[in-house]
């Protein structure tokens, strides 16, 4: 079963948060919902594990006791220890007490944190806390893994080791919504939504995204920037025209994802003026 | 300085409440407990029993305010009445004289009660009245056999409403509260399960309070066990719910204590600790009305210095418990808000998919 959001609507008075965005989340893959500051991402997620009623749209997931979820706060309490934490959790989501050990046990492992269970969660690294927070949202087996940008903030070790996490469940058969401002995170997901101002820019795997992106992209050197729609990529700028024709001294480039999200947005922006 | 103090300004322009604290507060307590704070006793309930008590009825003025005239009626009688509460003066006439029964739990009263009789006796003594005064329940009107049973609920409103205001609000500045939100947990038993262990706490709290008292002051125990118990497990749900219900209606901690403060402070004042709720002007008495240590302090005064019964503590006792099921009640809507939204307008669709 797909769990996820089709065209959904969410309006907080009269401002809209979120318009008319649709998000496929399958068993055993990692959607990503990706976007800057004030996008829509932690609206979506809100949406999709029902903190958040809709004013329109269509939301499919599954009962509360087979949801995880990590909220982009710290998500586990800083007065509890680890293990605490956890079973905390398995309480709440009423789980036997051999299967909870035992799956406590199994997630200590994977995170790593089996030398810090008996610390108090407010005692942990960023990183850590991190970690922490997701094997609470994992413990009772969720069917759906909604994570809040559960990698801002975080070293660049704990981050891959926090992916491998996310991979393990989605390898597991669980459904992963994550939210991130990370490009390079999100072309690791299997589907992407593709969010600013709470609309959806572009929509479907990476590749899709790739492929569907408008104009066209160019490089060159320099130290001013070369046009209003040029932007860093480490020594280089990237310039992107909505037709075909780059300008002089511009080098026409394949884009990767990263270039994507950029001229997704400037392509909206065109859009609009 | 002047960037700071310019900070200051517009900061404390956006916290509303505060600013609402800071200005209108003050009036508001000035004029409430100017007109509370009086220790002049006007009306003093009083019932008169025996041969002669229609006359010595006629011979009593205010504050002495005669309910009850029965002439067939003798000191028992008198004596029930003081400790059911429906009187404060008993007088009992009989050929000797008259017996003056007064209730030692209501201190302010006694003192004017005792003025009035000593003008009254000469022309009641002329009327053949020698008088006998006899003071019951706390014959040697000590205060603190007043204050302590008092004090109990007092200490109970502080630890209740205050240290449980804190408790969703440190879940919702954590972010935890978005995760129980999540869970599989009902708003009650999300309620029950952070009030529990204050509940406990303060239950410890009351027996410690009450044998202190009883050990350092002497105040005695005289009642039922069982039916101060009943009194006070149902105030504590009433302070308790208070906390969570200020909790849900605060952002932060600074908020909660500010709401707490405003709850606590009436309830010092105004719920006849110290001073009785009969003097009160009628507009701030009927705020004592509606505080629950008003109706505890009823029924521990009742219970440890009178040996009140349960029959005649019913009125406290239901009053608390609706004050606990509106508090509770009131606190599990708003917290439900919190766990789970209401539908929003238009025409969205939400299904559990298996």
């Amino acid at each position: 079963m797909t769990f996820g959001l089709d065209a959904v609507t969410v309006r907080y008075g009269r401002q809209t948060a979120l318009d008319a965005v649709s998000l496929a989340v399958e068993p055993g893959r990692v959607s990503a919902v990706v976007g800057g500051d004030g996008a829509g991402k932690s609206t979506a997620l809100a949406a999709l594990v029902g903190l958040i009623n809709p004013a329109d749209g269509l939301v499919r997931r599954p009962a509360k006791t087979e949801i995880g979820y990590v909220p982009a706060t710290a998500g586990h309490y800083g007065d509890l220890t680890v293990e605490e934490n956890l079973l905390f959790t398995a309480q709440a989501f009423r789980m036997a007490p051999g299967e909870r050990d035992a799956r406590m046990n199994m997630l200590l492992e994977q995170t790593g944190l089996q030398g810090a269970r008996r610390r108090l969660g407010g005692q942990l690294s960023g990183g850590m806390q991190r970690k922490l927070a997701v094997a609470m949202a994992l413990v009772h087996n969720p069917k759906l893994l909604v994570l809040d940008e559960p990698t801002t903030g975080v070293d660049p070790l704990s981050r891959v080791d926090l992916w491998r996490l996310i991979s393990q469940a989605a390898a597991g058969g669980v459904a992963v919504a994550v939210a991130t401002t990370y490009v390079n995170e999100a072309a690791r997901a299997t589907t992407i939504a593709l969010l600013s101002s709470g609309r959806a820019l572009a929509a479907g795997s990476p590749d899709a995204i790739l492929t569907s992106i408008p104009g066209t992209l160019g490089a060159t050197t320099g130290r001013s920037r070369p046009t209003d729609r040029s932007w860093r990529r480490g020594a280089m700028w990237r310039v992107w025209v909505p037709n075909e024709t780059l300008p002089d001294g511009v080098e026409g480039v394949s884009a990767d994802f990263e270039d994507a999200v950029v001229v997704a947005e400037l392509a909206a922006a065109e859009v609009s003026r | 300085m002047w960037a700071m103090v310019a900070k200051e300004f517009r900061q404390l322009r956006r916290d509303r409440r505060t600013l609402v604290m800071m200005l209108v507060l003050p009036v508001l307590l000035l004029v409430v407990f100017g007109y509370a704070a009086n220790f002049e006793v006007h009306d003093i309930s009083t019932v008169v029993v025996g041969p002669d008590a229609g006359t010595m009825a006629s011979s009593l003025h205010a504050p002495l305010h005669v309910v009850s005239v029965d002439p067939s009626r003798s000191e028992s009688f008198a004596t029930s009445e003081l400790r059911h509460g429906t009187a404060v003066v008993g007088v009992v006439t009989g050929p000797g004289g008259a017996l003056v029964l007064m209730d030692g739990s209501q201190l302010f009263s006694v003192q004017t009660a005792e003025a009035a009789l000593a003008k009254l006796a000469p022309s009641a003594g002329a009327g053949g009245h020698a008088m006998q005064v006899r003071i019951l329940f706390n014959p040697s009107l000590k205060t603190s056999w007043v204050m302590v049973p008092g004090l109990a609920g007092l200490i109970l409103v502080f630890i209740g409403t205050m240290i449980t205001s804190l408790g969703v609000v440190r879940e919702r500045q954590a972010g935890t509260l978005e995760q129980l939100a999540v869970m599989p947990l009902r708003a009650f038993q999300v309620i029950a399960g952070k009030i529990a262990l204050y509940l406990a706490v303060a239950a410890c709290d009351l027996t410690l309070v009450v044998l202190v008292g009883m050990g350092l002051f002497g105040v005695p125990f005289v009642g039922n066990v069982g039916t101060f118990l009943l009194g006070a497990a149902l105030f504590l749900l009433v302070t308790l719910g208070m906390g969570v219900l200020v909790s849900t209606l605060s952002q932060n901690q600074g908020q909660a204590i500010q709401l707490a403060f405003l709850l606590i402070l009436p309830q010092v004042l105004l719920s006849g600790l110290i001073f009785p709720v009969s003097s009160m002007a009628v507009g701030v008495r009927w705020i004592s009305y509606i505080l629950p240590l008003t109706y505890f302090i009823d029924i521990s005064r009742g219970v440890m210095l009178k040996g009140a019964p349960i029959g005649s503590l019913l009125e406290p006792i239901v009053l608390l418990a609706v004050l606990a099921v509106v508090v509770l009640g009131l606190a599990i809507v708003r917290f439900r808000r919190d766990l789970a939204p209401s539908p929003a307008k238009g025409h969205s669709d939400q299904r559990v998919a298996a």
